[in-house]
């Protein structure tokens, strides 16, 4: 089966700044893939330019096995690359509804007097944040009055919503509580089951052991390969993400409380 | 975890919703109140002026409608989440361009409001372009606009025609076509009927005896009215009006989801320098003339008037018909103490009083509205 989308040797150069060394990686449909690392390992950078922001400064980007160039955001959406970002691009102050089709706004009437279906909008937002599991007061809520993980549910159904097969979720966890985590891993997994292909970064190896299939670890701009379900621990991935070594040091001092 | 039932999430600490508070937490909440109040306030002190029979009525609705006109551009612009400090000045350039195209170089004045729109049109475009361009503050870029457009309204008056205030244009709107599209009257039919039938005064001495005192309703009103249902139809039911909202909400995120945030806020831009040209010209056929000192500190009472309706200073909320209503508080407030003979500098700290309890309350609605965070 070819990877919905394959990473080839990515190399990455800010400067004299060298953020990736070469990397590969891939994602296949309904499988969520972790991409691991501590903070500054090149995790937002990688993801960056699968999603079309950063070109690389070498490798191969491939949707479907053919090579592509993602020259914009916009060109990795068209191709079903859908990214949510770790500021998520959502607005406090506008409701749920006007948020989710923001910059696809479903209009009805004729010029010039075409207007936004706010009727429909409401309608398939509401429907689609209760597929998510998500019960909201009204369409009209705003934004700003959801938790955390609510907020990374509608962005995450957003991007489902509008035709994702690739969905690339940038440390979706990391600000949450224990709840609204697992609320946010289960809609990862129930995104998974409908056959988009997820890619999930975290810092945590606890929230990536939970939903993923595979793991690649980062670290300084290096991976370390890419492990199966199965076939690693947490502290064996805690280990390739401290870079060995070091860790082990540490953790021994602490008594293997991290 | 993996089979999870799709069972819904409902977060039972949140409290339900009363539809009274939801009434609450609308942006023309405040405007709305604000209204009420000063209507009551002046029925009571300044009931037995005049202020409510015809003529009064019609007083305080132009000086209203003149707010209105400007603070529909200003409004969509902060939503937007820009300022323009260049209105006032815009006024008194388009008045004086206008004046000094059409007297000095006797064009023919439709051509002279069709160049002046047109040019002013294109400064807030420029206005906003530098905006994006340099990422400085609004306030900045258009506050030097502040002055270069005052400067060269004094500078251009007093070049061409070696004078502040251009008149003549009386001649000059006879016959001609696009003029009374804002110096107009509509509706005079009906007022002239009105008096007839009694229900408003008419003149009862000099050569117009027996006209109604009110002889029709200046176009200018007309322009508010137009401008507000459009500025609202365009904020609250269009796909662009959802721009607005996200551009001035958080301009990144907007992007981020493909809003062109840019384009959107250069059309405010413009929009807000158009509304600024419609009040110029209404008050250059009014008054026949042009001065280069018109439109002083119109950009703050124009600000004022949007806050008053209920947007946030900081972008993205806020209402147009709040900013109508915010209008016309400022309109009543300020006609309203001179019918009631009050001493005129009250209306400064009138105002003042307004302006902090409008902001006070739109930032406690706004800590409802995200959730108290
Ligand atoms: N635009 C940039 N310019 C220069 N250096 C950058 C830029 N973006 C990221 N970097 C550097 O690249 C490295 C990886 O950063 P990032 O991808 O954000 O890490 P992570 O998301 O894993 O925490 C860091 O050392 C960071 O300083
Ligand atoms: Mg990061």
């Amino acid at each position: 089966m070819t990877a919905l989308v394959e990473m080839r040797n990515i190399k990455k150069h800010f400067g004299h700044v060298i953020a990736l060394a070469g990397v590969s990686f891939d994602v296949h449909a309904g499988e969520c893939h972790c991409l691991l690392g501590d903070n500054g390992a090149g995790k937002s950078t990688f993801i960056k330019i699968m999603s079309g922001v950063y070109q690389p400064t070498e490798g191969e980007v491939l949707v479907d096995g053919s090579p592509v160039v993602f020259d914009s955001p916009r060109a990795a959406m068209a191709a079903g690359i859908a990214t949510v970002y770790q500021d998520l691009a959502m607005i406090p102050l506008m409701s749920v509804s006007r948020n989710f089709w923001m910059g696809r706004e479903p209009e009805k009437g004729v010029w010039p007097l075409r207007t936004f279906d706010l009727a429909k909008a409401d309608e398939i937002t509401v429907a689609e944040m209760r597929r998510m599991g998500i019960s909201l007061r009204g369409p009209d809520q705003a934004v700003g009055t959801l938790s955390g993980g609510e907020r990374q549910t509608v962005a995450i159904a957003r991007a489902v919503y509008f035709g994702a097969k690739v969905l690339i979720l940038d440390e979706p966890t990391s600000a949450l509580g224990v709840r609204q985590t697992a609320n946010v891993l289960s809609t990862i997994d129930r995104v998974r089951k409908q056959g988009i292909g997820v890619v999930f970064i975290t810092h945590n190896v606890r929230h990536a052991l939970a939903v993923g299939d595979r793991f690649t670890v980062l670290n300084r701009g290096q991976t370390l390969g890419t492990a199966e379900r199965g076939s690693v621990d947490a502290a064996a991935l805690q280990d390739m993400m401290a870079g060995g070594q070091e860790m082990a040091l540490l953790e021994s001092s602490l008594g293997g409380t991290i | 975890m993996t089979d999870a039932s799709p069972d819904v999430r409902r977060d039972e600490r949140i409290k339900p919703v009363s539809p009274f508070r939801r009434a609450l937490i609308r942006p023309e909440l405040g405007g709305i109140c604000g209204t009420i109040l000063v209507f009551l306030l002046f029925a009571a002190i300044a009931g037995d002026s005049g202020m409510f029979a015809a003529e009064g009525v019609m007083n305080w609705t132009v000086v209203s409608a003149q707010f209105m006109v400007i603070a529909v551009g200003a409004c969509l612009l902060m939503i937007a989440g820009e300022f323009d400090l260049s209105t006032g000045s815009m006024i008194g350039f388009a008045g004086v361009m206008m004046a000094i195209l059409a007297i000095h170089f006797s064009l023919p004045l439709w051509l002279a409001i069709i160049l002046t729109f047109a040019f002013c049109v294109l400064v807030g475009a420029v206005n906003g372009w530098l905006v994006i361009r340099t990422g400085l503050p609004s306030f900045i870029v258009t506050l030097a606009f502040l002055y270069i457009l005052r400067g060269l309204t004094i500078w251009g008056a007093v070049y061409f025609t070696r004078q502040t205030i251009i008149g003549g244009l009386n001649e000059k709107t006879a016959g001609d076509w696009l003029a009374p599209l804002f110096g107009g009257k509509v509706l005079t039919g009906l007022f002239t009927w009105m008096g007839e039938a009694g229900w408003i005064a008419t003149f009862t001495r000099g050569n117009r005896a027996g006209q109604p005192v009110i002889d029709g309703v200046p176009m200018l009103i007309v322009w508010a009215i137009v401008l507000v249902i459009f500025g609202h139809w365009l904020l609250t039911r269009t796909k662009f009006g959802n721009w607005i909202f996200a551009s001035g909400g958080d301009a990144q995120a907007a992007r981020y989801v493909g809003v062109p945030v840019n384009r959107v806020k250069i059309l405010m831009f413009m929009l807000s320098a158009f509304c600024a040209c419609v009040f110029a010209t209404c008050q250059v056929m009014e008054f026949g003339s042009a001065s280069a000192d018109r439109g002083l500190l119109k950009e703050f009472e124009a600000i004022i008037c949007v806050v008053i309706g209920g947007a946030l200073l900081t972008g993205g909320y806020g209402s147009v018909i709040g900013a109508a209503l915010g209008a016309i508080i400022f309109g009543v407030v300020q006609q309203g103490l001179f019918f009631a003979n009050a001493e005129s500098s009250l209306f400064r700290v009138f105002l003042g009083v307004i302006l902090l309890t409008a902001v006070i309350m739109n930032t406690y609605i706004r800590r409802i509205i995200t959730g108290e965070r």
